[in-house]
């Protein structure tokens, strides 16, 4: 299985690696180095790199490739999973996930590692249990363990590993009992330079936050669970329940989770709630081009538009912008050719646009594609597909918890033709 | 994705549909992800196109994909077009090949080629598409449509003169090699049609010999060689010009080619027989090229491997084995139980034999039922004289196994007649049970004396629920609905087993199947005698002989009636009059109220 682990930086250094069986060389990431070198940038370098004894998997987040050395066929999934699960608890533990504060807390870093693989297997990876052997260091703890001498290491085995709820540790207790649920929900979407939609799809997530005491039995039915159909559930939901009654029965772990995921791609479902109206031309030979876009709410049933941020990756032709917002801030970055502007809220009375001109490098043609437009807005209150909680009741306690619910629609990769 | 993988190689062809609704949810998550499925998908999507085709609108190209998501993406694409959906699968195409990323628009354009060869109702769009995109700026487009088109016109060179005239005046401004010399073919090899331009062209390109690329040398050396077979009054000299140049030439490719050339084509005394086949060695009909899509064979690797990933073995990786050419015997699915009750009561036969005689076997666990430990004398009261107008009732269990058949709790009836006068036929009526439950009545009681009482058993089935079983009791005159809940612990049959046995089967059943608890022991219920007389009292429960008598571990067994599944109880005290109470059984339920249940008869006095 998974014989090592390297975490090599921006910048082509390694500054940490975990051997779990025998240690092998550094060496090996050369070939990696080299795969990165060949690629453009960091984003196309092939998760998976066949070396003549090893092959290398790798996946690459928060500027950091965590790269893990195999030596038998193994399914990449796998091992791919399980590398984005120890980035998650790294960022679960830390709270940023850095090359910074990996350096700085290297003990527990290596101390998680330890109890996440086995000679290579994943053994424990739930972050409850995780939490209960090596408990995340805070700064009281960090100076009680440099006065004392003693570690993060917990002292008991986690009574969870037993139980038959593996995923909620016995013996909660708190003063107020409350279970909060987000319904958030991302819009990708494709609009053609005309407006039409080409494609659209909603991936929504429910969240739950639950702070209650004891093992508390919940059961959270909706208004028209007919538009769950592609559902992926958190392991603690009783999947025959929903099966039967499409009512969602679990006993909830301890803390911030996600309940489940869902994806709705029936295109009639799917209501835009942005438009772009857009006018972009380019002219050769340092005449200027022009470039205008108006940013509007579409079917937004009423709800305000904000934290809207408008991204476009200009050619490479293009030498400067000067641009004029109705509204917000701008910037247009020369090295990169990204031009970024902040909007904020969309007033539905004066709509926010942004015009200007453009100047091609001398000697440049004319690009023959016009940019694409890249959107991210939030509304808060609404939840576009439609969905909507009916209750939330829960048994085998018996106080009265707090219950609350919000809703939230983002842009996901929202992009529009121009 | 192994659930995919499974489904894939094992499913037929109609249950195998709903992974894909699966995979392409999976499409969702970060790159590496992606990469993965997608390649999987590519895979699957030549072979079974159907699968995925609703879902074509996931695989649109995003232009914030990284370039090996797009060109995945791509792949499927051309895979699964078809007639019906190439109208928009080619708009979609035509806004990729505009792209900034430019490895991705030449990949575009061998896309269109491949859909133009499948699908023959746009090979005529397709092609004028792409030679419109000729006059594109970019080379690399320009050279990738040139190759792409030179492979469509292959498959039909019937009516294509004008795109070659066409390409012949392109070829001017073109400087990719690769373009050129894919143009410098089509030319020689249709020089028929075009033979006012061919030997033009090997005018201009005589010219520049000396500073082509190697590949465009070697067409600039082929398109001599046809020319001069076809048209050897205008070419003749060009074409020796040419063939000197290549004589001296540096590369030792082009000098080979061009001694073999010359060899062939110009007559000499010398030459040898093939000379005379030369024209059709040269001007042969060629098959036109297969575009194929570079995931064709990889279906040999199992999906969802490494080595499907790297489209080569990886150590280590296992070949799927083939369909066998018989089918294995379907009886090993039959788990056979009355086949093994047999064989135990066999088994039993022996042992009980084989303790006769003083001997012993080696024994396999052999788990039996015993007579019962003790019987409690708690009577319930079923029916009130008051109710009863006179006629009363009260119930036991005497805990009496397989009276009335394997699966009843027995249940000893007395009947008392409190009246002055006899009561008549006292039987069961109308029965309300739970689904799943039996009882096996009572003979009816003719008559029954003044201040008599009779008892009479019964066998109810309760199916290891703690039902009530509801049932009119009836007399001549009257009947009185009654009902009889069992507790618990006479849903059990006590078993023997011994102490490896024990902690064999509560070794297997851990995790879900076991429930325990901690409870306070009264004074008086710590000794081993009192905890067992009182743990039995409560629940039909056989006692485990240990083998080094620990006073602290107490053990039993059970099964329970209906399904027989076990039962094992653990009572081990622990310091500070506290005991440690722990129940394993399949039958989670009756497992987590049996503890209920015996939790207050340690605890108390």
């Amino acid at each position: 299985m998974i014989h090592s682990l390297f975490l090599i930086n921006a910048s082509g250094d390694i500054f940490l690696e975990k051997h779990w069986k025998s240690v092998v060389s550094r060496s090996v990431c050369d070939y990696f180095f080299e795969a990165q070198e060949r690629a453009s940038e960091a984003e196309n370098v092939p998760p998976v790199i066949p070396t003549p004894h090893h092959y290398l998997l790798s996946v690459y987040r928060h500027k950091i490739f965590f790269v893990a050395v195999i030596q038998s066929e193994v399914p990449p999934l796998f091992v791919i999973e399980f590398l984005h699960r120890v980035v998650d608890t790294f960022q679960d533990y830390f709270g940023v996930c850095s090359e910074v504060m990996i350096k700085d807390n290297v003990v527990v870093v290596y101390e998680v590692l330890e109890e996440m693989l086995d000679n290579g297997f994943p053994l424990a990876t739930e972050s409850n249990i995780l939490k209960e052997l090596i408990k995340p260091p805070t700064i009281l703890r960090t100076v009680v363990n440099t006065i004392t001498g003693s570690t993060n290491v917990g002292d008991q085995l986690p009574t969870g590993q037993l139980s038959v709820v593996p995923w909620r540790r016995t013996g909660v207790k708190y003063t107020n009992n409350e279970a909060y649920f987000d319904v958030i929900e991302e819009i990708d979407a494709i609009i053609d330079k005309s407006g039409s939609t080409i494609t659209a799809e909603i991936q929504g997530v429910i969240d739950a936050c639950v702070k209650l005491t004891g093992m508390p039995d919940l059961t959270l039915s909706f208004m028209n669970p007919r538009l769950l159909d592609d559902v992926s559930f958190h392991p603690c939901v009783r999947f025959k329940r929903w099966e039967s009654e499409r009512i969602l029965s679990f006993i909830p772990p301890d803390g911030n989770f996600r309940l489940l995921s869902y994806h709705v791609s029936a295109q009639n479902l799917v209501a835009i709630p942005v438009y772009v109206k857009h006018n972009i031309s380019f002219r050769d030979n340092s005449s200027l081009g022009r470039f205008e876009i108006t940013v509007g709410p579409k079917q937004t049933m009423g709800k305000t538009v904000e934290g809207v941020m408008v991204t476009s990756q200009m050619p490479k032709g293009v030498l400067n912008m000067t641009l004029t917002p109705s509204q917000g801030t701008h910037i247009f970055d020369p090295v990169t050719k990204l031009l970024s502007w902040d909007v904020g809220k969309i007033n539905p009375q004066k709509l926010p646009s942004l015009k200007g001109s453009v100047s091609l490098q001398a000697g440049t043609s004319k690009p023959d594609e016009n940019p694409t437009i890249n959107l991210q807005f939030k509304i808060q209150q609404l939840a576009i597909s439609g969905l909507k909680v009916n209750r939330l009741d829960m048994y085998g306690e018996k106080y009265k918890p707090f219950k609350g619910i919000k809703y939230m629609t983002k842009a996901g990769k929202f992009q529009v033709r121009t | 994705m192994a659930v995919a993988q499974l489904y894939w190689h094992l499913a037929p062809k109609s249950e195998a549909g709903i992974v894909s609704k699966s995979l392409v949810r999976l499409l969702r998550s970060n790159r590496e992800v992606q990469y993965i499925v997608l390649q999987n998908i590519a895979t699957m999507s030549i072979q079974r196109k159907g699968m995925f085709e609703p879902y074509l609108k996931s695989f649109y190209v995003r232009s914030t994909d990284p370039t090996m998501i797009k060109t995945l993406k791509l792949e499927i694409l051309t895979s699964l077009a078809n007639e019906a959906n190439i109208s928009t699968l080619l708009r979609e195409f035509q806004t990729y090949v505009k792209s900034q990323d430019k490895q991705f628009a030449a990949a575009t354009i061998q896309a269109i080629g491949r859909c133009a060869t499948n699908i023959t109702e746009v090979t005529d769009t397709c092609l004028n598409g792409l030679v419109c995109l000729l006059s594109n700026r970019d080379e690399i487009v320009v050279a990738e449509s040139v190759v792409v088109i030179k492979k469509l016109l292959q498959t039909q060179p019937a009516h294509h003169g004008e795109i070659i005239k066409h390409m012949a005046k392109l070829l001017d401004n073109i400087t990719v090699p690769v373009a050129r010399a894919s143009i410098l073919w089509l030319i020689g090899e249709y020089c028929e049609r075009v033979p006012k331009i061919a030997p033009d062209v090997l005018r201009k390109t005589a010219k520049s010999f000396t500073n082509e690329d190697d590949l465009v040398k070697l067409q600039i050396l082929n398109l001599g060689a046809k020319l001069y077979l076809t048209n050897s009054k205008q070419t003749k000299l060009l074409t020796q010009y040419v063939l000197n140049l290549g004589k001296y030439d540096q590369s030792y490719d082009i000098r080979d080619r061009t001694r073999f050339i010359r060899q062939l084509i110009v007559p000499n005394e010398k030459s040898g027989a093939l000379s005379k086949y030369a024209k059709k060695i040269f001007l042969a009909q060629k098959p036109a090229p297969l575009l194929e899509s570079p995931f064709k064979d990889r279906d040999h690797f199992q999906l969802g491997t490494l080595s499907h990933t790297l489209n080569s073995r990886a150590t280590g990786y296992l070949e799927l084995s083939d369909w066998p050419e018989v089918a294995p015997d379907p009886s090993v699915r039959n788990v056979d139980v009355a086949e093994s009750v047999r064989q135990h009561l066999f088994l039993n036969f022996f042992n009980l034999a084989a303790d006769l005689e003083g001997l012993s076997l080696s024994s396999s666990s052999v788990i039996d039922v015993t007579t019962q430990v003790s019987v409690p004398t708690k009577t319930h009261e079923l029916l009130h004289r008051m109710s009863g107008k006179g006629l009363a009732a009260h119930y036991h269990f005497s805990r009496q196994p397989g009276i009335f058949g394997d699966h009843m709790v027995s249940v000893q009836m007395t009947v008392t007649n409190t009246t002055d006068q006899k009561i008549e036929n006292i039987h069961i009526g109308e029965k309300k049970l739970p689904p799943g439950m039996r009882m096996h009545e009572f003979n009816p009681i003719e008559c029954l004396e003044p201040a008599g009482s009779v008892t009479v058993s019964m066998g109810i089935d309760f199916c290891d629920s703690t039902q009530t079983a509801s049932f009119q009791l009836c007399t001549k005159d009257d009947h009185f609905n009654v009902s009889i809940q069992p507790p618990v612990g006479e849903l059990l049959l006590p078993v023997t087993m011994s102490e490896k046995d024990f902690k064999k089967e509560q070794g297997m059943l851990t995790g879900m199947n076991e429930t325990s608890a901690t409870i306070a022991v009264a004074p008086q219920n710590s000794t081993r005698l009192v905890i067992i007389e009182r743990v039995v009292k409560a629940a039909n429960l056989g006692v485990v002989p240990s083998v080094e008598p620990s006073f602290n571990m107490n053990m039993f067994a059970a099964k329970t009636v209906h399904s027989g599944s076990l039962m094992l109880v653990t009572v081990e005290l622990k310091e500070s009059s506290t005991a440690q109470l722990i129940i394993n059984t399949e039958k989670t339920v009756i497992g987590s109220v049996l503890l209920r249940e015996l939790k207050p008869v340690l605890s108390q006095g």
